[in-house]
Formats: C-alpha cells, sequence, structure tokens
C-alpha cells in the first residue's frame, strides 16, 4: 500500500530514527571498510549473530540485551581473532562452527525467554522507530570514537589493512590495531542491533563499503564514500518503509544492496579488468 | 672465522642453538649464525628447510623456543620490540595482492616511515622525501601513483624493496625477493639488492633459490636443509656438487644452479628443486 504522508516526518520517534541512521549508517559503513578490504566477511557475520546471541542471553537473563551483546561480540572476535590471525590454514572452517554455535545459541535464549517474544524478534527483525534517547546517545557516542580512532591512527590501519606482517616488521603494533578493529566491530554491532536488527546489521556494515570498494583506489575516498552509501541506505530505507509499510531493516539492507549492485555495474575497476583482459587476449 | 669476516665486535646479528618449532613440526633444529655489518649472505636450500625462519627470527616474527638471538646489540626474548623492528627492513615474500587494492604504490613506500614517525604523527615533508628517493632509487618514480595491486609482480617488489629501504634500516631481510618472477625481472631484482648493499653498506640476510645469482653477489652462502644448517662459507667453497647434491636430496638442483669444480664454474640445468 503506497501511502506518502510526509507528516510523518515531523514526529520525534521519526527524528531520533533519521538521526539513527545517520550515525548507525556512518558507524557500520566505516567499520565495514576495515571488513571488506581485510576480508573479514565471514569472521563480521559470526561476530554480529554473536551479538544477537548475546542480546537475547541478556533478555533472558534480565540484564541489558546491549551488555549481553556486547560481552557475546567481544568473546566471539578473541575466539575468532587468533583464527585469522596465524595464517596458517583457511579459518573459514573455525568460523563456521563458531557461527552455527552462536546461532544455536541466539535460537536456545528465545526460546527459553518467557512471555511473548516481541523483544526477540525486535533484535531479529531491528526497530529504527523505537530508538530511545539512551540508544541514540549510545549510538552518537560510539560513532564519534569509531570516526575519532580512525582519523588519529589511519597511517596505522592502512598499513594494516594493506599488509599485516609488513606492517609488523616496519615497527607498528599491528596485532593491536588488528584486535582493535575487532573490538570496533563488535562494539559498533552491538550499539546498532536494536535499530536495525541482528540478522540485517552484516548487510549495513558489508554492502555500502563494498560498493565504496568498486569505486576508488583511495582509502580515505573509500571512507567517505562508505559512510554516504550507509547514510543514504539508512535515510532512503526509512523513508521506502514509511512509503509502502513495510519494515525498516529489510528496505535498509535492499538500499543498501541495490547501491552495491549499481557500484559494482559502473565500477571503473571492471572496466580495468576488462581492459586488462583484451591486452592479455583472453 | 673466514678471513675476509670482520672482527666479531661487528656481529650485528648472533643466533645461537635457535630452536623454533610449529605445532609438531620442528622448523629450526639448534642453529647457530652470526652476520657480521655490511655482509651481505644468502640462504639456499630445499623448501621446508627452515630458511624463512631463520630469516624471521631477526625480526622477531619467529617465535623462539630454544637459544638466543641478538640483534643490533639487543636480546630478543620471544619477539622483537617495535623499536627494533624500525632498525630491519624486511621484504616478505611476493603475495598476491587484491587489484582493487586502494592504496598506491607511493602510499606503500610510505608505510617504511610509519614505524618510525610513531603513533599520532602524520609525515612531514622529510618523509616525503625520503620516499620520493627510494621511489627513484628503484626506478618506481614513474609508477608511484598507480594502485599497488595494478603492478607487475616485479614492480610490487620493487615497492616492496623501497618501503624496507624507507625505514633507513640497518639490517635489510628479503624473503626470495625474486619468487614467481620472469627471468628478466629477477635478474634485475638481485642486482638492484646488490647495488643497494653495497652503496648503502647495509647488513643484508636474504633467502633466496637463485644459486647462480647468489653466487655472483653473496658474501656468504648459508645452505640450509631440514632445520640445520648444512654449510655455509663463500660462495665457492659451498657450491659444489659434493654438497649440493646431498643438499638437494641426491637429485638436480634449482634451475640455473651453479656448481663450481676446482674453480671453474659451470651451469647445469635441472628441474626446479625447490
Amino acid at each position: 500500500m503506497i501511502s506518502l504522508d510526509l507528516s510523518i516526518f515531523g514526529y520525534q520517534f521519526m527524528q531520533n530514527a533519521i538521526l539513527a541512521g545517520l550515525l548507525g549508517g556512518a558507524a557500520c559503513s566505516v567499520i565495514g571498510v576495515f571488513v571488506v578490504t581485510m576480508n573479514l566477511s565471514f569472521i563480521g557475520v559470526a561476530i554480529s549473530h554473536a551479538a544477537f546471541a548475546g542480546a537475547l542471553c541478556g533478555a533472558w537473563l534480565g540484564f541489558s540485551p546491549q551488555a549481553g551483546a556486547f560481552i557475546f561480540s567481544l568473546v566471539a572476535a578473541a575466539v575468532i581473532g587468533p583464527l585469522a590471525d596465524r595464517g596458517e590454514f583457511n579459518p573459514d572452517t573455525p568460523i563456521g562452527i563458531v557461527f552455527s554455535v552462536t546461532m544455536g545459541l541466539a535460537f536456545l535464549f528465545m526460546g527459553l525467554l518467557p512471555g511473548p517474544k516481541t523483544q526477540a524478534l525486535e533484535l531479529l527483525w531491528g526497530s529504527i522507530l523505537t530508538v530511545t534517547d539512551r540508544d541514540l546517545l549510545l549510538l552518537a557516542v560510539v560513532a564519534v570514537i569509531v570516526l575519532l580512532l580512525v582519523a588519529l591512527f589511519f597511517k596505522e590501519i592502512q598499513a594494516v589493512i594493506f599488509h599485516r606482517e609488513a606492517a609488523l616488521a616496519v615497527g607498528i603494533p599491528a596485532g593491536l590495531i588488528f584486535y582493535g578493529l575487532l573490538f570496533l566491530t563488535g562494539t559498533v554491532i552491538t550499539v546498532t542491533l536494536r535499530s536495525i536488527g541482528g540478522l540485517l546489521i552484516f548487510n549495513l556494515i558489508l554492502n555500502p563499503a563494498a560498493a565504496a570498494y568498486q569505486l576508488t583506489y583511495n582509502l580515505r575516498v573509500m571512507f567517505a564514500l562508505a559512510a554516504l552509501f550507509g547514510i543514504l541506505s539508512t535515510w532512503l530505507g526509512l523513508f521506502l518503509s514509511c512509503l509502502f509499510n513495510v519494515p525498516s531493516g529489510a528496505t535498509i539492507v535492499i538500499v543498501s544492496a541495490v547501491i552495491f549492485i549499481l557500484a559494482a555495474a559502473f565500477s571503473p575497476k571492471r572496466k580495468v579488468k576488462k581492459w586488462e583482459e583484451v591486452i592479455n587476449g583472453k | 672465522m673466514p678471513e675476509h669476516l670482520p672482527p666479531t665486535e661487528d656481529v650485528l646479528i648472533k643466533i645461537e642453538n635457535a630452536v623454533v618449532s610449529y605445532r609438531e613440526d620442528v622448523a629450526l633444529r639448534g642453529v647457530s649464525l652470526a652476520l657480521h655489518r655490511g655482509e651481505l649472505a644468502g640462504i639456499i636450500g630445499p623448501n621446508g628447510a627452515g630458511k624463512t625462519t631463520l630469516l624471521t627470527l631477526v625480526n622477531g616474527l619467529g617465535r623462539l623456543l630454544r637459544g638466543r638471538v641478538e640483534v643490533l646489540g639487543c636480546l630478543l626474548n620471544g619477539g622483537c620490540p617495535a623499536f627494533l623492528r624500525r632498525r630491519i627492513g624486511y621484504v616478505p615474500q611476493i603475495q598476491n595482492i587484491d587489484p582493487r587494492m586502494p592504496v598506491s604504490a607511493r602510499e606503500v613506500v610510505m608505510m617504511g616511515r610509519y614505524g618510525r614517525l610513531g603513533l599520532l604523527r602524520r609525515p612531514g615533508p622529510a618523509d616525503r622525501q625520503v620516499v620520493d628517493g627510494m621511489l627513484k632509487l628503484v626506478g618506481m618514480s614513474h609508477l608511484a601513483s598507480r594502485p599497488i595491486g595494478h603492478l607487475s609482480g616485479g614492480e610490487q617488489q620493487r615497492v616492496a624493496i623501497a618501503r624496507a629501504l624507507a625505514q633507513e634500516p640497518e639490517i635489510l631481510l628479503l624473503d626470495e625477493p625474486t619468487a614467481s618472477l620472469d627471468r628478466r625481472a629477477r635478474v634485475e631484482i638481485m642486482t638492484l639488492v646488490s647495488e643497494i648493499h653495497r652503496s648503502r653498506r647495509l647488513t643484508t640476510l636474504m633467502v633466496t633459490h637463485e644459486l647462480k645469482t647468489a653466487a655472483a653477489v653473496c658474501d656468504r652462502l648459508i645452505l640450509m636443509k631440514e632445520g640445520r644448517i648444512w654449510a655455509q662459507g663463500r660462495p665457492e667453497e659451498v657450491l659444489r656438487e659434493d654438497i649440493l647434491d646431498p643438499l638437494y636430496g641426491g637429485e638436480s638442483t634449482a634451475e640455473n644452479t651453479i656448481t663450481v669444480f676446482n674453480g671453474t664454474a659451470r651451469e647445469k640445468r635441472g628441474k626446479p628443486g625447490g
């Protein structure tokens, strides 16, 4: 049902949602740049699902779902990090095991949760329209910290993204930076979980950054483009959700996927590849 | 000690009875080695001999199980502090770089300055000058703004060498700098390494399979097999068939192997031995 009523944007809850979209979209996308450039997609998925399981655990045990999400995502990062770190074997199998265990735990906690499952479903699908002032404050603090850390440690992050061993060899604390990035990923997922939802959050991390990756060879530009696409995804998704009266988490993710498809289709990097193929006679 | 080597106080790298193990495999079984200031030493041997492990012991990337490693006067205990790593240039084995990687060749070379700069400090004009100088030295100035993933293997290797040199190191470690390169690029890289070593009086330790070129450029060759030093000495002392054949399991050695008989060199072609 299409019903365009812009008066909805005048309400406080909608303004909160727009602000949450701005902060969450930017924070998730910036984190996404690390995930995409360092080939950590699967690790990110596992961390986000661990956060989801943790939030449900928090809800079940009666403490803050955010605290549960935070603890679980950090534990997941601490378990998975060293597996990826060693680089001696493909870490997909152990990460897959961690991922499936976290999903199992999530469903276990969901089953154990007494009463109606509204809170659990909200954590699963996300509910950007019910973001509270406290959520917003937390989101703002984390978003500012993420942007500040990226700005302050840009050169170290760039070196670690390029080649961790080489970064370590020139005297950069590469391990600290790598685990710091995993920690930031867990934190950002924790504070955006309620707005975007445990199942969908990772798309908002991956898609805008993957779209930006298609369009530039400059890491600074990639960060800026990813943040822009992230914010655009949440705002446009929010608008479409109101327009079609469908869940906002879904529209946000669909918009981010469309942005990625467009970026991939019009990517100058694709043209380079084709050109190389012509030269190589393939 | 061979007479061409300087006195022992000039020893920059001293490894004593080093044992390194990765899970159930023992990578180094009691290796001792002393490298003198200004020396260019090549480490050769079949795959799995512990060559790379020996190299990474020097900059602390390899984990020492037993033994003693002293580099630039500092004792390394299970790692190498960042301040020491900054003084050691390291060129790891060539890896496939994603062609879409959003980093230019110049930025890669600049990374060599990051350790010296330390956290929270941005590169200044002096750093840019060093980077430009290194790009020129390795003949990569004209490709400096290209994305690193768009360069050929040989060009990426030149950039990696420039990055290590941008550290203004006292020791240079190279891990198979010519692996997977074509013949022309292999010769160019080895010539470059030799020129840099001579002009900067660096102490250089290089893992290589290029016996022929290594014999021409190295002061000393260290032959390794099964985690032990098989033989070491001047190239003409160790590149002998009676040493090389058992080193490579009695089969023909790597392509372009040079064997020395009574001081005369003859080239011997065979299947890659590793």
